[in-house]
């Protein structure tokens, strides 16, 4: 019973982080009406800039905080160099575009960083266990990575929802001719928001890089769950990413660690063993279609895209 | 302008005689891994060839292309290792097990419309990656070495490189006619109509959903028999050969060719894997000037190599 907790837990950290990396693409997708395969570069750029940065400083969390303005101020760079030029092209322009920028993430990654990969140490004040129910002990690292995650959403929600920036991004993503003709900066905004999305995607990248290795090619495997999770959630919704994310979270983690069970109960023990690990990372994708086939348009879809 | 126009079709012409040519020219220099290269592209120009017929013509963005050559390398992979050898068996099943995986992904994925479609083909892809990582018995992860290749009657042998080169540039031939003669048909012209209004060829009584269906099950077959001659190339399969970055590399070929445009995917194909050997010579880190390149491309080249070369000859 602790350990199924323990994997629910497990499941929503994982679906929460997810949800960092879906909400900037969501955002971009729903406002600039972009396809960004760039986003899982994003990632990667602030997992390695935490690396970096905390081992210059000495400290997690300043090199944290340096590492996120960092990968804010590479998408904003992204955005004027590239993406502004992209907007008013159809979808495989923009899947081409971003394709090749993936390419020269990689391989500048690989140039400034070296092949091998890199890790990023936790503090001691991280590294442990937390008592969180009585008899119940969790990672200090990942509960906090909850802590974090689930208050960035709820900041993401007041500034959607209950700021006059967030009004105007609303308004982009209905209209954006006629918020421009109103007198707003659509540029700078778009700007902007693109930067919110790489910061968002860089945050997520380096609180995963203590419990993985920070290495190149990280972000496209996460990249395409991210996507999925868009997808599912419909595209442009926020709302629906966090509900998708931590779906998709929880099934991706209690798919891998009880389908195995499950499935040698029905099966033969050397079916079992072929079936369940392309089964378990099946599983999201078959989620994703049985909701494209039931909804065309995804769970939350904002319409018209 | 009659004049000026023929240096496209001069362009053309040059890039089929050269590759018609190749095996001679390797004949007198002995530089035999031109013939490996040019072999390798030729099958990508087949399968990008098949790509071009539902992404440029129908408008269909397809984005788990490269499925159907894991699948058709998988059918003669497995079938080799399980003894079976004659070509008059391998081919015909990878043509049909990439035949009915198109229908059936086709099926479920033609029910939606843009970036979904985008990403639905991109799941089912992903899944057929997952199902064959998963065949302990065919290699799993590491892949299947292929001992033999597709036996077929006496003369023909596709161990022996030229023959094999021949086969191949014979079939990507036989493809980009096939297409060409396809989408000027009535039911390619349907096709396309669908591609620029759907609703209004619904309106006349065109039933849309069955015609791009069984145009996605066309590519996606021609794309199963370019798998197979991929497997008997590389005498290997694995799962890498259907990942998703697989699928783009196909897409950057028909784009960068000339998207809807009958012999653009086999100038885009050529062009990025000649590109790709010459860049990889200079320098180590080769992708850091293909990535850029690419997006200039994008930003200023619409219509690909193919529609420069228009552009040239309009002028």
């Amino acid at each position: 019973m602790t350990l199924f907790f323990e994997q629910c837990l497990n499941g929503l950290q994982f679906g929460l982080l997810l949800f960092l990396l879906a909400a900037g693409l969501t955002l971009v997708f729903g406002i600039m009406d972009l396809v960004n395969l760039a986003h899982g570069s994003l990632y990667m750029v602030g997992a390695y800039f935490a690396a970096t940065f905390a081992a210059w400083t000495g400290s997690f969390v300043l090199g944290a905080v340096l590492a996120l303005a960092a990968t804010l101020m590479v998408g904003m760079a992204v955005e004027v160099v590239v993406m502004r030029h992209l907007y008013d092209r159809n979808h495989l322009d923009h899947v081409l575009a971003t394709f090749g920028l993936i390419l020269f993430f990689d391989e500048g990654t690989r140039l400034i960083w070296g092949p091998a990969g890199l890790s990023l140490p936790l503090p001691s004040w991280l590294n442990g266990p937390v008592q969180v129910l009585p008899g119940f002990q969790y990672s200090a690292y990942k509960l906090s990575i909850i802590v974090v995650t689930l208050t960035v959403a709820a900041f993401l929600y007041v500034l959607v929802m209950r700021t006059r920036i967030g009004m105007l991004i609303r308004a982009g993503a209905s209209n954006r001719e006629m918020v421009g003709a109103l007198g707003v900066n659509i540029k700078l905004l778009y700007t902007l928001v693109f930067g919110l999305g790489a910061a968002l995607a860089g945050l997520a990248g380096l609180m995963q890089a203590p419990i993985l290795t920070v290495q190149i090619g990280m972000g496209e495997s996460i990249l395409i769950l991210a996507f999925v999770i868009t997808v599912i959630g419909g595209v442009g919704s926020i709302r629906g990413a966090f509900i998708a994310a931590i779906v998709v979270g929880m099934i991706d983690t209690l798919g891998r660690s009880y389908l195995p069970d499950v499935l040698r109960m029905m099966l033969s023990k050397e079916a079992a063993a072929t079936a369940a690990p392309a089964l378990s990372s099946m599983l999201i994708y078959l989620l994703m279609t049985l909701v494209l086939v039931a909804r065309p348009e995804g769970l939350f879809s904002q319409g018209g895209k | 302008m009659s004049t000026r126009l023929t240096l496209r079709t001069a362009f053309i012409a040059a890039l089929l005689a050269a590759l018609i040519l190749l095996p001679v020219y390797v004949a007198f220099t002995g530089d035999r891994f031109l013939i490996t290269l040019f072999t390798r592209i030729i099958i990508l120009a087949m399968a990008s060839v098949s790509l071009n017929l539902i992404l440029g013509y129908g408008g269909m963005m397809s984005f788990g292309h490269a499925a159907y050559l894991g699948i058709g390398g998988y059918a003669v992979g497995m079938l080799a290792h399980e003894g079976v050898l004659s070509g008059f068996v391998q081919w015909p099943v990878a043509l049909a097990a990439s035949a009915l995986f198109a229908l059936i992904i086709g099926a479920l994925s033609l029910r939606t419309r843009g970036v979904y479609f985008i990403m639905i083909t991109l799941a089912f892809a992903q899944m057929a990656y997952y199902i064959v990582s998963a065949f302990a018995r065919y290699g799993g992860d590491d892949g299947l070495t292929i001992y033999k290749r597709s036996q077929f009657i006496s003369p023909l042998d596709l161990s022996n490189k030229v023959q094999f080169y021949y086969v191949c540039l014979a079939l990507l031939f036989a493809s980009i006619y096939l297409v060409w003669r396809l989408v000027n048909s009535r039911f390619g012209m349907a096709v396309q109509g669908a591609r620029s209004n759907d609703i209004r060829m619904r309106a006349i009584g065109f039933p849309t959903y069955r015609y791009r269906l069984v145009c996605f099950v066309i590519a996606g077959t021609l794309c199963g028999l370019a798998g197979a001659l991929l497997a008997n190339h590389t005498d290997f399969v694995s799962p890498a050969m259907m990942y998703w970055t697989r699928s783009g590399d196909l897409i950057i070929m028909v784009v960068l060719g000339g998207m809807g445009s009958p012999f653009g995917p086999l100038i885009g194909a050529v062009a990025l894997l000649v590109l790709e050997e010459v860049l990889s010579g200079i320098t180590e880190y080769w992708q850091i000037i293909l990535g850029p390149l690419l997006l200039l491309v994008v930003l200023f080249a619409r219509g690909g190599i193919d529609g420069l070369l228009k552009k040239v000859a309009r002028d």
